[in-house]
């Protein structure tokens, strides 16, 4: 699903270039639970950024469903955010003043899909994450956990072809990110190609797969025994 | 621009951000409320002022006779010169096209007037009909002298305000006689001069009554024209010269008097009270317009500053709505389009009230200086339009600049 040769990228910073991927090779195969683990300044949200097409790499190949990305415009990228990219940020990055559906009916909105369409996938996304009696609500109004229950509804809303979540629990309690990992483990279970970077240990273990970076490289990648979630909840 | 589901989303933002949407609409719809109204009372003022000294605007060119300086074709200075009735004709007929008002009169200074027990003493003066418009007498009652009665030598008089005062006490004065060294004359009209007082104790008659009744012969103490005013300044002062002058030597040479003798023919020439007009309603104009463009400036600027605190807020809703897949395009039309309907929509709002404000007030305004406020309705759209395109651009640079940001930046942005 995703291949990546040898990414390098770096940042300028005043005078100063600062290297914060140094060749990066990395595969993941369609309906994998990968987590990117490392300090701060490894570089595993500029990885992430690139997978996303958030953010361009300077060097190396990345292919994402057979579709090799490179030289992409904005307008080729938004496209394929689109279609094939669903996010989940720390900071949920919900529309404030947009309710829970209609933050979760934006993908469509850009899909190009009608109104009425919108609403009835959008619904059906907000039940599949339980908030289906929150729908009409602001964000402001929802608890940390349930907006980001809103925000992995918008990414799925699209149906992308892999989601890619920054820190998903950074900004949530201990039982609050269980809930959201068991949410991120049954979509995983329906067959989703996901990402999680995350710097905390139990949540990577709650992954099938943990990347290791330092300093810009791969350091360990390897297999792990899934730990569910619900154990926790 | 015409996709339904585009506006149902700008639609919506709007609607969510009642505020934003109020202010933004507010500030619009108050700066051309405001320039509306300055321009109403602009044309109003300019209105005011015309009115109020277009009368003495008039371009007027007086004649009076002195007596030689100079010696000329074997005539010796110190002779007296009269004017005749056929010095007026003359000049009368020879510039009818450019005349618009005209009069010859004769004059007796303090004439002694009576009416049953009452008299006075006021200027009688022999008139023709063109005189209503030169002295700018207003008829209160009863009609002025017109060309029948100077024609047909009728003993008729137009009196002053004042005369009517003093001499029929409040009595309605037309169809009565007044008594002029024992000379019946019938009162037709009675006069009302903005001059005040003095230009009221007056007694007008026809010319030819006068010259006749008093024995003025064929002679007149003065004659009067006024000209037709253009509306370019510089031509009316070219013209006015040059008739001025044209008369001054027709006369002159009818009464054999020297080109260069100043003081037997004296030609005075009121042009300069027109300057004044015309300059101090340029004046007013160029103010009001200096106002107006800043004004207009000042909603631009308006205009522009907040559809940059409104692009700046909403860069991190951008970085979102990229990240989920708008195109950069789709961004600025968004942001465009939501301001341009508001600035729009608000702008002819402002629009609308300001006129209706005028059409309301504007004629329950009791002032002498101002006289039908109103305002061009093609200036004032215009300026809408330049205020909606103003806001356009305003927004399109900040939205075009966070649409070009990389969605990583725009949603780091808090």
């Amino acid at each position: 699903m995703i291949e990546i040769k040898d990414l390098q990228k770096s940042y300028q910073m005043g005078s100063n270039s600062l290297h914060v991927l140094k060749g990066i090779n990395f595969n993941v195969k369609e309906g994998e639970l990968v987590s990117i683990m490392g300090s701060s300044g490894s570089g595993k949200s500029t990885l992430l950024n690139i997978i996303g097409m958030l953010d361009e790499a300077d060097q190396g190949s990345y292919t994402l469903d057979g579709v090799p990305i490179k030289n992409l415009n904005e307008k080729i990228a938004a496209n394929y955010r689109n279609k094939f990219l669903g996010f989940i940020f720390q900071s949920f990055n919900l529309i404030n003043y947009k309710t829970a559906l209609d933050n979760v009916a934006m993908p469509l909105y850009y899909q190009g899909v009608k109104r009425k369409e919108r609403a009835e996938k959008s619904m059906h996304y907000l039940e599949k994450v339980g908030l289906a009696d929150w729908s009409h609500h602001l964000p402001s109004e929802l608890s940390g956990g349930q907006k980001q229950r809103v925000a992995i509804a918008r990414a799925l809303a699209s149906d992308p072809k892999v989601l890619l979540a920054d820190e998903p629990t950074g900004a949530l309690d201990t039982k609050t990110s269980y809930e959201v990992m068991d949410l991120i483990q049954g979509i995983n279970d329906e067959g989703k190609t996901i990402l999680v970077v995350t710097h905390e240990d139990d949540i990577a273990q709650m992954t099938k797969r943990i990347v290791h970076l330092k300093d810009g490289l791969i350091i360990d990648d390897s297999k792990v025994e899934q730990v569910r979630a619900s154990v926790h909840v | 621009m015409f996709d339904l589901e585009r506006w149902q989303e700008i639609f919506e933002t709007l609607s969510k951000n009642k505020l934003r949407t109020f202010l933004t609409g507010l500030s619009v719809a108050s700066g051309i409320f405001i320039l509306v109204i300055l321009l109403g009372i602009s044309t109003g003022i300019q209105n005011g002022v015309r009115s109020q000294f277009q009368r003495d605007a008039t371009n007027l060119i007086s004649i009076w006779a002195g007596s030689t300086t100079k010696e000329y074709k074997g005539l010796n200075p110190g002779r007296r010169i009269q004017l005749k009735n056929d010095d007026f004709n003359a000049v009368s007929t020879k510039y009818a096209d450019n005349i618009e008002h005209e009069s010859a009169f004769y004059t007796i200074w303090g004439g002694l007037v009576n009416y049953k027990n009452e008299s006075g003493n006021y200027r009688i003066q022999g008139i023709l009909p063109g005189n209503q418009f030169i002295e700018n007498a207003d008829i209160t009652s009863g009609r002025f002298i017109n060309i029948a009665d100077v024609e047909g030598l009728k003993k008729v008089a137009v009196i002053g305000n004042k005369v009517s005062q003093d001499l029929f006490k409040g009595e309605d004065p037309i169809g009565k006689n007044i008594s002029l060294y024992g000379i019946n004359f019938k009162v037709v009209g009675v006069f009302y001069d903005p001059g005040g007082e003095r230009d009221e104790s007056k007694v007008f008659m026809p010319l030819t009554t006068a010259q006749l009744a008093f024995n003025g012969g064929d002679n007149i103490r003065n004659m009067m024209f006024t000209l037709k005013m253009s509306d370019n300044f510089d031509q009316a002062v070219a013209e006015s010269q040059a008739i001025a002058t044209a008369i001054e030597s027709e006369i002159k040479q009818r009464q054999t008097v020297a080109p260069d003798d100043t003081n037997a023919v004296r030609v005075n020439n009121t042009l300069e009270e027109a300057k004044k007009i015309y300059s101090l309603v340029g004046t007013i104009s160029a103010v009001f317009w200096f106002v107006g463009i800043g004004t207009i400036i000042a909603g631009v600027v308006g205009v522009g500053n907040i559809m940059l605190i409104i692009v700046k807020e909403r860069t991190k809703e951008i970085g979102i709505r990229k990240a989920l897949g708008a195109q950069p395009w789709s961004i600025v039309g968004m942001i465009l389009q939501e301001s341009v309907f508001v600035t729009l929509l608000s702008g002819l709002l402002g629009l609308i009230l300001g006129l209706a404000l005028l059409e309301l007030v504007g004629p329950l305004i009791q002032s002498d200086f101002i006289e039908y406020p109103q305002v061009d309705f093609n200036t004032a759209i215009t300026t809408v339009f330049i205020l909606v395109f103003a806001g356009a651009i305003a927004g399109f640079i900040p939205a075009y600049r966070a649409a070009k940001i990389k969605p990583i930046v725009a949603l780091r942005d808090e």
